[in-house]
């Protein structure tokens, strides 16, 4: 028997606005509308001056450890842009243009960061998932949340958003494992930003994509210019369409790069050389598209100044919501803990004591609890 | 100078590992971030430049992959130190850590033993969020096979990790983001170890025993300040190790008591709290005055919001009203 091969393979990658400003005429026309794209630019822009604003607050005491989005602006954007407002998008951290582009507060992700779990009670409507920070345990609801919809018979997919690093995970691969063979429309885009933390790239794949993971489980898959919207819309389009008519998965790698630390806790400075910093800063999403809008006679520096007034006073309003909300009661911990609060559990709120001492709240100066009969003596 | 020579907890930890692995070239360290970045908390300042990327690995974000790898060079005769970068990440590797490693001496009839140190920050505090400030002793020290240290000074942290390092089982180590930077006197030396299961006497008393490790230590020492002032003197005993449980120590305190506080800040239902308390009540029927009461954290997760998060800890406060109440001077 001669040896034969079984599988030769091949990815694309896809870019269309590239970070010189060449276009790509023949992928690009026709994507996004002009309309759409004057809107898009705005939102990315808020989001990117929310983000300087965060990292101020938290330099200033005013808000806990924030892990910074910029430069990672276009992946999620291209992704809420292409999905329907009723697929669901499972992220972690690095998507809030995306969410916000739903229709998230933006306040939610700053109660969040400021450290007040209110800031991840979503509203549902928005069909977005509380923020993951185990690493990786959000590929798996995905998969579950689409796996529910095609049980129910509802054309609803769901679409999930993870870093290089998480790829290393075992929920990463089960996840994949499982969308790729029980048929489950899930898209997943993995934000590869060639590191995690301080750890390099090729510690958590020494294959040249990542986008290649996906073929060992049979997932169609891509590659694209994360940093360049059009590419993204582009590929979440063909990935979405062919999840919602297959019911099959889809792959994304948007290779992008965070131009900021991890997160405030960080200091990239550390193990990133300066001159990598600067060659992605001259790729940065929001700056080729404003170029392109220019040349295109969109966009000028009155409207984008108008824009960035707009833009200041829009975020200044967000962080005042945020830092002015009433800070939580301190029993309102026993809120949702159940459907319904057991007797056990209410009476620890109700005496917010020890719990040696809340089990017998006699002892408790005040305390008007009720205790169940005691038997024997 | 040296005999009074105060360093961080995490020097401490350093130390300990540093000293080690320069005794035994079977000892290796790795973990998410601990080499090229010197450790999420520089604990591991220095160590890569030492012992170089065959002893000090910085692996792929894997906690299963890293601890189950852990376990298999463990069997073949290693001494691995496996780092969490936080004892809740240490969930996604419950399998290896849990299933496998207290139980391969077991299942492997006497044969494989797994001589692995897991350690990490551990415990609620930082307003980390409930995902990342998992108090795991609770759950863990329920499974037999596994040793488990929580020192609560960087002079214990250091004898105590040694120990846990020359011991033939697995040890689950306990540290606190919160008290990495504490500063305290460590003896120099490199003999100097600290055993398993003896309690530490951290104040004497005669009215009230306060059982105790790890962070809340602190918590119960500020307590008992508080607490002389109203004439009330605790005793305060910190256990250092939960298994072993050093239960002669605290029998010893209450028989002279005859009250007894234990505070723990896992979750009360199940926890090694309840377990102390179960042991005093049996072991001292005669000499309580009162049931012995615990301190826990609430039955929720751990709160994001600050006022929450203080709110559901353990602190001087409740360790106060626990010890007024059950002394009877509430
Ligand atoms: C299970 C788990 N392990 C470790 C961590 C600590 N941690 C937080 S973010 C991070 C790096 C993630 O890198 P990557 O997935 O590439 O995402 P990026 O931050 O680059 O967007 C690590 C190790 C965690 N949150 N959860
Ligand atoms: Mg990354």
């Amino acid at each position: 028997m001669p040896i034969k091969t079984v599988l030769t393979a091949e990815i694309e990658n896809v870019s269309i606005l590239d970070a010189e400003g060449r276009f790509d005429e023949k992928l690009g026309k026709g994507l996004i509308p002009d309309a759409d794209l004057v809107k898009l630019y705005g939102h990315m822009c808020t989001c990117r001056h929310l983000d300087e604003v965060a990292f101020k607050l938290q330099r200033s005491g005013r808000m806990g450890t924030y892990p910074q989005n910029m430069g990672q602006e276009a992946a999620s954007l291209g992704a809420a842009y292409a999905l329907n407002n009723d697929d669901w998008l499972v992220t972690c951290y690095r998507e809030n243009c995306g969410l916000f582009w739903r229709g998230v507060p933006m306040e939610s992700i700053l109660l969040h960061w400021m450290g007040d779990e209110r800031g991840n009670a979503m509203p549902r409507q928005h069909h977005a998932t509380p923020i993951a920070v185990p690493i990786g345990t959000q590929m798996l609801h995905a998969t579950g949340l689409a796996w529910a919809a095609k049980y129910r018979g509802e054309k609803r997919i769901a679409c999930t958003f993870f870093g290089d690093g998480a790829t290393s995970e075992g929920d990463f691969h089960e996840a994949m494992n499982f969308a790729a063979n029980l048929d489950i429309p899930v898209v997943f885009c993995c934000q590869n930003n060639g590191w995690a933390i301080s750890v390099p790239g090729h510690i958590q794949c020494s294959a040249p994509t990542v986008a290649q993971r996906a073929l060992a489980y049979g997932m169609d898959t891509i590659q694209c210019d994360g940093n360049d919207l059009f590419a993204v819309v582009h590929c979440f389009r063909k990935a979405i369409k062919q999840a919602r008519s297959t019911g099959r998965p889809f792959f994304i790698e948007a290779v992008t790069y965070r131009l900021g630390d991890h997160t405030t806790a960080d200091d990239a400075r550390r193990y990133r050389d300066q001159a990598e910093v600067d060659a992605w800063r001259a790729r940065d999403p929001i700056l080729r598209l404003r170029k392109y809008m220019a040349k295109r006679g969109l966009w000028s520096d009155a409207k984008e100044q108008e824009l960035q007034a707009k833009v200041e006073v829009e975020v200044a309003a967000t962080v005042e919501r945020a830092e002015g909300i009433t800070s939580p009661n301190r029993v309102d911990f026993f809120d949702h803990m159940y459907a319904e609060i057991p007797a056990d559990l209410a009476l620890q709120r109700d005496t917010m004591q020890t719990h040696g001492i809340g089990q017998d709240p006699s002892q408790i100066e005040g305390a008007v609890i009720e205790l169940p009969a005691k038997e024997g003596h | 100078m040296s005999a009074l020579r105060e360093i961080e907890f995490r020097d401490a930890l350093r130390e300990a590992m540093t000293e080690e692995m320069r005794r035994d070239q079977r000892v290796f360290l790795l973990g998410e971030e601990v080499a090229h970045y010197n450790g999420a908390y520089k604990v591991s300042k220095g160590m890569l430049d030492e012992f170089g990327p065959r002893r000090i690995i910085d692996t792929p974000i894997s906690e299963s992959g890293f601890a189950g790898l852990a376990i298999g060079a463990a069997m073949q005769g290693l001494r691995p130190i496996v780092e969490f970068m936080s004892w809740s990440f240490s969930l996604v590797a419950a399998d290896p850590i849990l299933n496998n490693a207290p139980k391969m001496l077991y299942m492997s009839g006497g044969q494989f033993g797994c001589p692995v140190v897991f350690r990490g920050n551990d415990g609620a505090g930082g307003q980390l969020g409930s995902t990342h400030s998992w108090c795991v002793e609770g759950m863990y020290s329920n499974v037999p096979g596994l040793k488990m240290a929580i020192p609560a000074t960087p002079d214990d942290a250091k004898g105590l990790l040694k120990t846990a390092i020359r011991d033939d089982d697995p040890v689950f180590f306990l540290e606190s983001e919160r008290m990495l930077g504490m500063k305290g006197h460590v003896p120099e030396g490199e003999e100097i170890l600290v055993p398993f299961g003896q309690g530490r006497i951290r104040r004497a008393g005669a009215d009230c025993t306060i059982a105790t490790w790890g962070r809340p230590v602190h918590f119960a020492l500020e307590a008992a300040e508080a607490l002389a002032k109203e004439g009330i003197d605790c005793e305060v005993i910190d256990l250092r190790t939960i298994r072993p449980l050093d239960i002669g120590s605290v029998v010893r305190s209450v028989k002279k008591t005859s009250t007894c506080v234990v505070v723990d800040q896992s979750w009360s239902f199940g926890s090694p709290g309840s377990e102390l308390a179960a042991q005093v009540h049996k072991h001292c029927f005669d000499d309580l005055d009162n049931f012995v009461h615990r301190v826990h954290t609430a039955d929720v997760p751990a709160p994001y919001a600050y006022n929450l998060e203080q709110e559901y800890l353990p602190n001087a406060r409740k360790i106060c009203e626990a010890v007024r109440a059950a002394t009877y001077n509430a």
